[in-house]
């Protein structure tokens, strides 16, 4: 009994001091989010990158205030989000989301707070909620939970290898129904390539040749375990889309250039209705534009701590009004 | 006030199924049907007939088709898809459960082939552990018809409703012995029989074997109630607590594993509500085996007589008044009072 109570006080303590740190942490470290909120339309390459670094330190400061959550994945494919959500690719009314537009599933759904942070910065939500990621009661969940209505999130996803599906369910009520000419993008990590039900979508999106329909794969080469040609092969995966029936392009998934090109041929294949659905594969470097998480599959699934993430903001160009105090 | 009802022959529920869907698809554009490459023994193949447009093959990819559905569903479709329950409950279960239920999509699917009566294709092929796992999820709604007519009936009626429901119907041809006017309501039980000795509490084809061995037990003065739980989830908890509390005395009975299925709600609602003792038929935690769906059935305890001999035996725990499982000699064992080992007098 007796050290049941002091286990109990012990971890109390305990708490109470984690509460306090935190709260420490953010007295002199204070997170802003910056009210912006990009317009969706043509830009020239070059103008993505502001934007990829915005959402690059939405992502860290999302992160080390939620104190839990993947950060490899998602700074990784900052650059895809930004082409595909600011490039005029996705078409969409960030003040009243649920109206006609195209589609987006986020079929790995750990990867959300690079979905949040872009989301943030269409406009679609106050940026200041970006500070409730995975915390109780939000609308930002841990992994995307569509009964939360957050504006953007198309469907549940977490569990991999069933968001592809649900995408390619999408294209298929509008390319073989309703005709309204949307698209559908979906993007899959590469580690989640080895669930087998990845395959079975990318079969069925040829067999009903749904040109509306674009599979970026992000292509970084890692997941928790370690390499992803260590933990279970998926190589050679050009030739594996090709042979499911996909027009494919394998892209540097930090070009802008090479990534317009490819969502330019996605559109240019879905207007023309060539029958064949698109796949992007998009070489990343995980934690790509934070020096020591870059391709470093141990960053996985983990926040950065506060100090990881004074360091990180710098390399992203934020200035720390007096990181001194630290 | 018992539901009246006559025996009008034999049919399969899965042809109930198939029917509902062609009602559905004449009613409203937005159904469309996604096939698992076994359309024709799941009668899927009348509505693929009737509207091909609206008919999409999946081929053998249950997971994909369950996904596929919750994609159409959140872009204003109403998908149905059926396969064998085997397949289409227990194979996609994760689909089912994060994709369909998580999502809200208002997905429908049909479970075919359910229960040991399937007969020769045997064991891989008799789902009996679905109704434990369908029963669990979230927002989810569990239908099992008692013939063919409620199968028509509870197709047309999930496809009206929205949110994710699922729909158990069997291969072999059973009694059909409910009227056109027979009441339908999903989260309903309906009365078939009434009497205040004991209370036969049953769901797909158990129920009309549940109605044969209360006639019998009417031949020794003894009044069942039969209860038709067709909704098993959400669960009819008012018409469960009134027969505890008016017999005092249940028997589930259900082609299922007697963990965790119709069972298992009963228990749950009588324990915490009115707790009186209950005997459970249904396969004791083994798997099925080929046959002919009546010797599997004879062979499974999933006849009338099981039911019968369950009925006495629960009622002698409630007169007793031992609530204890056979602990006490004077209870009969099933075996004692089995039809097979006594003449029924």
């Amino acid at each position: 009994m007796q050290g049941e109570s002091f286990r109990t006080a012990n971890c109390l303590f305990l708490r109470a001091c984690t509460v306090f740190v935190k709260v420490l942490m953010s007295a002199i470290f204070p997170v802003v989010f910056e009210p912006v909120a990009y317009e969706n339309r043509h830009r020239q390459p070059q103008e993505f990158a502001e934007i990829a670094r915005m959402i690059r330190r939405d992502i860290i400061k999302s992160l080390v205030l939620a104190g839990s959550g993947h950060s490899g994945g998602p700074l990784g494919s900052a650059d895809i989000f930004a082409v595909l959500y600011f490039g005029g690719y996705m078409r969409y009314t960030p003040q009243n989301w649920w109206t006609p537009r195209d589609r987006f599933v986020l079929s790995a759904g750990h990867m959300c707070p690079v979905l949040y942070a872009t989301l943030a910065n269409t406009g679609a939500f106050p940026k200041e909620e970006l500070r409730t990621l995975r915390k109780y009661n939000s609308r930002l969940q841990g992994h995307p939970g569509r009964d939360m209505g957050l504006p953007g999130v198309e469907t549940s996803t977490g569990s991999l290898g069933q968001g592809i599906s649900i995408a390619v369910g999408m294209a298929m009520a509008d390319k073989l129904l309703d005709s309204n000419g949307y698209r559908v993008f979906t993007l899959t990590g590469d580690g989640e390539l080895q669930e087998g039900s990845v395959w079975e979508a990318a079969m069925a999106a040829s067999n009903f040749r749904l040109d509306n329909f674009c599979w970026i794969i992000d292509n970084n080469d890692c997941q928790i375990d370690g390499r992803v040609h260590d933990v279970m092969n998926i190589y050679p995966l050009e030739d594996k889309c090709r042979a499911f029936g996909f027009d494919v392009v394998t892209v540097n998934g930090h070009d802008y250039a090479e990534l317009c090109a490819a969502f330019d041929r996605f559109i240019a294949n879905s207007e023309k209705q060539c029958g064949k659905p698109t796949a992007i594969i998009a070489k990343t470097l995980m934690g790509k534009g934070v020096s020591f998480m870059e391709d470093r599959y141990e960053w996985h699934g983990k926040p950065p701590t506060w100090e990881q993430a004074r360091i990180a903001l710098a390399e992203l160009g934020e200035e720390i009004s007096e990181p001194a105090a630290v | 006030m018992s539901i009246p009802f006559e025996l009008r022959g034999s049919k399969p529920t899965r042809q109930g199924f198939g029917e509902g869907l062609v009602v559905l698809g004449e009613r409203y554009d937005n159904v469309v049907v996604l096939g698992g490459d076994i359309t024709g023994s799941v009668m899927t193949s009348l509505f693929k007939e009737r509207f091909p447009d609206r008919f999409f093959s999946i081929g053998v990819a249950e997971q994909n088709a369950t996904t596929i559905a919750a994609g159409l569903a959140l872009s204003g479709k109403i998908p149905f898809f059926a396969s064998y329950g085997a397949f289409c409950a227990l194979r996609n279960a994760d689909q089912l459960r994060i994709s369909v239920c998580y999502n809200e999509a208002n997905v429908k699917i049909g479970g075919g082939h359910a229960g040991i009566s399937v007969g020769p294709d045997g064991a891989t092929h008799q789902v009996l552990e679905e109704i434990a796992y369908l029963r669990t999820l979230p927002n989810m709604t569990l239908v099992v018809p008692c013939d063919y007519l409620e199968a028509k009936k509870a197709t047309i009626a999930i496809g009206e409703m929205i949110g994710p429901a699922y729909i158990r119907f069997g291969r072999a041809a059973v009694p059909f012995f409910t009227r056109d006017e027979t009441p339908f309501e999903i989260g309903k039980a309906q009365v078939f029989r009434d009497g205040n000795d004991v209370a036969l509490v049953a769901c797909g084809a158990m129920v009309w074997e549940a109605l044969q061995a209360a006639e019998r037990l009417a031949v020794r003065g003894i009044q069942a109630r039969v209860i038709n739980v067709s909704t098993i989830k959400p669960f009819d908890v008012q018409t469960i607590v009134d027969a505890a509390r008016e017999c005092g005395a249940i028997v589930t009975a259900e082609e299922h594993q007697v963990h965790a299925g119709l069972g298992g709600a009963v228990a749950e609602v009588v324990a915490k509500n009115f707790p009186v003792p209950i005997e459970f038929v249904g396969v004791k935690d083994s798997f099925g085996g080929s046959g002919e769906p009546e010797e599997l059935m004879e062979k499974f305890g999933l006849t009338w007589k099981e039911i019968y001999a369950a009925a006495i035996v629960t009622m002698q725990r409630r007169d007793k008044g031992f609530i204890g499982y056979r602990t006490v000699k004077q209870v009969p064992h099933y075996e004692d009072v089995h039809p097979d080992s006594q003449p029924v007098a």
